[in-house]
């Protein structure tokens, strides 16, 4: 018995180390697409973090600008990281001179790994929140994307960037301090091109998530990114969307799904509804083409719905 | 080394098996197939009647997000004569999350609730005859909603306003899902229900509230535990017909501080 122990227990730890040696790397298949003068998109899926797409459900972009390449936003794993910087050094040779997270949530900040710590650049409250709740983040990945985020560990962006206009080569950018998606949510604006980076201020065709938002805030910050008129709009999670006659689509939908949303838990609250209530409300025509939006809205009752029955229920009496 | 030699077979062995062995002869069929149900009726229920019946209806989100914040909604009123519904969660440390006694009241309740892991979530409706009719649901959660201080126990706002009541009595409309005309309640309370098993914080939670009408007459009697929610919120409905006036709230938690409050039509 003794023997035959010892011989199996050799045999599972040979058959365990030959799977390890095997797995390769999960492939995310990135296609940068070019949308604009040395402006490219890398488009994720509209769906949720899954084991199937690696967390790839969202949009990153790289500028070109003849003096270094600009990154926004570096994914939701390292190995996404590395191989978004072998799709860029597939179509340029010029180097990365900075790389931006537009805010504190995980699937933006994750693939920091692959890049130069000290080109790593973020507003500081987005950098206060990586450095507290990005470890928090990681492990709710690991547990929703699985084998992809293999390695994966919070880099902290280094270099706080300021609200105002920098050039890099031919390319005169903006940044803008918003928020209302988190408390500090980063927009670039590029003045050369007409493409305006919004980072999850913007959804387009897929439902806007809510964790830390707050929508008053929001709707605030939508109406500056329409003040810009750009040509272009990069989404957070989307299609790129483009300017049709006075506003952007994709803009004007977020805003409108935010109405729709903030009107609906305001109106299921003076109803007296239990969350369990809200949650099941049926979904009219106009969201119900946003991808995911039956589990979004349930999230976003989650996270919003406390707050507007605390406003339905009456003032405390007390004997 | 033999030894763990056997123990790495061992669980070669386990994991070969089916997810969910069955269960023994006697006990009534799990619908929803937890390992730890047969603890769960020797802790809850030892030799009384226990049958799973589809008329007690536990609705809860099958994935929580939020595991301090688990909305759950227990409706029995399809049940006749239901005299006490006690509510747990098969895999939680703290397995019981409340009980409600139904006086005027539907037998029906909405709250909040911790969740430590992934759980089934049950409601057990004891009828005159004594015997338990189980509903229930499986809800995921990535879980640590137990063992998480509360938010209040961090910031002195509580202490000032501990056990301040907020609520609202709605004559409803007849709507879908609802019975006609009948009153709805919805009320909220400053506690911060600490579970006692986060480091250093004992456990401080509200253990009875009792809602009566303008006359005396018991609406419902709620017993919540550790698991229930910060700031606990709770949803009733009141029959149509019933016109009790404002309602009275009163209560204590385990500290022996009471609530005193009410709430007007």
């Amino acid at each position: 018995m003794n023997r035959l122990s010892l011989w199996m227990l050799r045999l599972i730890l040979l058959a365990v180390l030959a799977t390890t040696a095997t797995a390769a790397d999960f492939d995310y298949a990135l296609k940068p697409r070019q949308i604009a003068e040395g402006t490219w998109v890398l488009l994720g899926r509209n769906e949720d973090f899954t084991f199937t797409n690696g967390g790839n459900i969202v949009n990153t972009a790289f500028v070109v600008t003849g003096a270094g390449v600009l990154v926004i936003d570096t994914g939701p794993s390292r190995l996404y990281g590395e191989q978004l910087r072998r799709a860029i050094a597939a179509i340029t040779d010029e180097s990365i001179v900075k790389a931006l997270n537009t805010h504190h949530h995980p699937d933006h900040f994750l693939g920091n790994q692959a890049f130069p710590a000290q080109l790593i650049s973020a507003l500081p409250p987005a950098i206060r929140g990586i450095a507290t709740e990005g470890r928090g983040f990681t492990d709710n990945l690991y547990r929703l994307s699985g084998d992809a985020m293999k390695g994966t560990e919070v880099v902290v962006p280094s270099q706080p960037i300021e609200p105002g206009e920098f050039s890099i080569g031919g390319h005169r950018f903006e940044a803008f301090s918003l928020d209302g998606h988190t408390a500090s949510d980063l927009v670039i604006y590029d003045h050369t091109t007409g493409v305006l980076f919004a980072g999850d201020l913007v959804f387009n065709g897929r439902t806007p998530t809510t964790p830390h938002a707050r929508i008053g805030r929001w709707l605030a910050s939508l109406d500056r990114l329409d003040a810009l008129a750009p040509r272009i709009v990069v989404p957070g999670h989307g299609e790129i969307s483009e300017l049709v006659g006075s506003n952007i689509g994709a803009i004007s939908q977020t805003r409108n799904y935010l109405h729709w949303l903030e009107s609906t838990l305001l109106r299921a609250a003076q109803r007296g509804l239990d969350m369990t209530e809200v949650m099941t409300l049926p979904l009219p025509p106009e969201v119900r083409g946003l991808a995911v939006i039956e589990p979004e809205f349930r999230r976003s009752v989650g996270h919003l719905y406390p707050a507007a029955e605390q406003d339905a229920l009456a003032h405390p009496h007390q004997h | 080394m033999r030894l763990m030699a056997i123990a790495l077979l061992l669980i070669c062995v386990t994991q070969g098996m089916p997810a969910h062995a069955a269960p023994p002869a006697k006990a009534a069929k799990d619908p929803l197939q937890s390992a730890r149900w047969e603890d769960m009726r020797q802790l809850l229920f030892k030799r009384q009647r226990v049958v799973f019946d589809e008329r007690v209806k536990v609705v809860a989100p099958l994935t929580a997000e939020n595991a301090l914040n688990v909305p759950i909604r227990v409706d029995a009123s399809a049940l006749p004569g239901v005299r006490k519904v006690v509510v747990f969660a098969d895999n939680n440390p703290i397995t019981e999350i409340l009980r409600f006694y139904p006086g005027l009241s539907q037998p029906n309740l909405g709250f909040r609730a911790k969740l430590q892991q992934s759980t089934p979530v049950r409601a057990a409706a004891q009828t005159a005859d004594g015997v338990w009719h189980l509903g229930g649901v499986w809800v995921a959660t990535a879980g640590g909603g137990c063992t998480a201080a509360s938010f209040g126990s961090a910031s002195l706002e509580w202490q000032r306003r501990l056990n301040e009541v907020s609520g609202r009595l709605w004559s409803r409309e007849p709507e879908a899902g609802a019975a006609a005309n009948q009153q709805r309640l919805r009320l909220r309370i400053i506690h911060p229900m600490d579970t006692g098993l986060a480091d250093g914080i004992p456990a401080f939670f509200i253990e009875e509230l009792k809602l009566t009408d303008a006359h005396g007459q018991l609406l419902m009697r709620i017993e919540s535990l550790e698991p229930v929610s910060e700031n606990p919120v709770f949803t009733l409905d009141i029959p149509a017909g019933h016109e009790g006036g404002r309602v009275e709230v009163s209560g204590r938690d385990n500290n022996g501080n009471l609530i005193k409050s009410w709430i007007e039509p």
